[in-house]
């Protein structure tokens, strides 16, 4: 007789077991209901492939009654983070998305958002820039932002993508930082996938109503945006900067206080049979599933190859990489963004710089795969341990690698 | 010009920089960057008002005889006052020469 795989669980002990209810739902359309239990006030958008569904469907909860918002349709991107700033700015919680050309027609403002300590929620549906014209997944386009001072998340999976809405609430508006939330174009927008959600209840609990204590209120004014002279700039770079720093610990309670109400572990670095792990691979988002594979046929092999994913980009979570990162002999960082004539990818570039005034110092090898959608499979990813593995004898360089390319 | 200097600790700025008293632009010194002054020959003047009306920067202020003075906190001798009064009774003169 086949073994029966999976056992029935009562109601009474679901409850008792945390084990919630499990709907398969688009990941699009699962951030979108996760955005409307986090009941914000301002939704502005404008549409853009592949991050639409998102918005399209917060605009029918909107349209249907079901979700009490203000939804601004906006006539560009630049216009929909502008929306968000001006409601951020009057205390309202606020929310958008975009990919590709739409973050970069609303790159001006991200600084501004940032600047201000303004916590808005963005979506980022990660896809390649033009030219070449290109509507699929790469992370060259969020990397344009990496230095505009907004906490940036990377997801795995539509979970994740779900999760990460409840946390990035609750710490943009304890860190009154933006927060982006990056998830794969299509590898993950467009999957539909087993999801849980949070009770409302809960939800209500983590993220409670947002009260802002600097706000533009006609009752008790206040000014933002002011000219910074050459004698202001610099200090008011340096509070942002600290306390953009201090957003980390914010951060980490999020998650801690998430576990408590859910069980559900998150941190800044997510490993894969590290422990004793010779080499590794570091990787972001939504490949690092097909990369657990590799992982797991090399391990058969006696291989000893483990995986790393950063979770959290920005603000860089350094102390937690150095400790996650072992007693690697050499990383295999897989970059999925070009940074044309510079010494490597963007993660590439950060790895080494966190490396290099560190005791541990790893042979550090950059590749730059799947750009534009193109597939990274377990092969692939075998061969990229491979390489890895070969630079553990051969002399470092401070190049990076197109993989894949066709001669 | 002296070096430019902090005009207040990094760890005394509201969040985002926000400036939570209001209307303290007044307190903002923009004339010091003048090249040229305008100087007032009383004696062309009419009290017409019209560098008053002109002044991009409000920075005129009338006087107890009905004069009207720029105020050369916020001055910044851009001359328009000059090029419409209609008596030519301001100046510019380069602050150096005064």
């Amino acid at each position: 007789m086949k073994k029966k795989l999976i056992r029935e669980v009562s109601l009474e002990e679901a409850k008792a077991l945390k084990i919630r209810k499990k709907v398969a739902k688009e990941v699009s359309v699962a951030i979108a209901d996760a955005v409307a239990q986090c009941k914000v006030d301002v939704i502005s958008a404008y549409p853009i492939t592949p991050q639409t569904h998102i918005v399209e469907y917060l605009s029918e909860l909107v349209n249907n009654g079901e979700l009490e918002s203000e939804y601004i349709p906006v006539e560009s991107e630049h216009a929909a983070m502008s929306a968000c700033i001006g409601a951020s700015a009057a205390g309202a919680r606020t929310f958008t998305a975009t990919s590709s050309q739409g973050l970069l027609f609303m790159y001006e403002v991200l600084f501004i958002a940032s600047a201000l300590r303004l916590p808005i929620v963005m979506v980022i549906a990660n896809r390649s820039i033009s030219a070449p014209i290109s509507i699929w997944n790469d992370h060259s386009d969020v990397m344009t932002m990496r230095d505009s001072g907004w906490i940036q998340f990377f997801a795995e999976n539509g979970q994740e993508a779900v999760d990460l809405i409840y946390h990035s609430y609750r710490i943009a508006e304890k860190s009154l930082f933006p927060v982006a939330i990056n998830i794969d174009g299509f590898i993950l927008t467009h999957v539909i996938e087993p999801v849980e959600f949070l009770d409302q209840e809960l939800v209500d609990k983590y993220v409670p109503h947002l009260k802002m204590n600097y706000k533009l209120d006609p009752k008790k004014p206040v000014t933002m945006g002011a000219i910074g002279v050459p004698e202001i700039y610099t200090e008011a770079k340096k509070a942002q900067d600290e306390a953009f720093n201090s957003s980390y610990k914010i951060i980490i309670n999020a998650w801690k206080e998430f576990e408590k109400l859910t069980g559900k572990r998150y941190q800044p670095v997510e490993i894969y049979k590290m422990e004793d792990a010779e080499v590794a691979l570091v990787i972001m988002g939504s490949l690092t599933e097909t990369a657990m594979n590799a992982v797991d046929l090399l391990r058969d092999e006696g291989k000893k190859v483990g995986l790393l994913r950063l979770r959290l980009w920005r603000p860089f979570p350094l102390r937690d990489f150095i400790k996650a990162i072992g007693k690697v002999k050499a990383i295999g960082v897989v970059d999925r963004a070009v940074s044309h004539g510079a010494t490597g990818g963007p993660v590439g570039i950060e790895v080494r710089s966190a490396l290099y005034q560190s005791n541990k110092r790893p042979k550090i090898v950059n590749f730059i795969a799947g750009l534009s959608g193109r597939d990274v499979t377990v092969e692939d990813f075998i061969e990229l341990f491979e390489r890895t593995y070969h630079a553990i004898k051969t002399k470092p360089t401070f190049s990076y690698k197109i993989y894949g390319v066709k001669e | 010009m002296p070096k430019e200097e902090g005009l207040i600790s990094w760890k005394k700025l509201a969040p985002g920089m926000a400036i939570l008293k209001p209307g303290n632009s007044v307190e903002f010194k923009t004339g010091d960057w003048r090249a040229f002054r305008p100087i007032l020959d009383k004696e062309k003047c009419i009290k017409c008002g019209l560098c008053y009306v002109f002044c991009p920067d409000l920075c005129y202020e009338k006087d107890e005889e009905g004069y009207y003075i720029s105020n050369l906190y916020y001055c910044k001798g851009c001359g328009i006052c000059a090029q419409n009064c209609p008596r030519g009774a301001i100046t510019m003169v380069l602050e150096e020469e005064i």
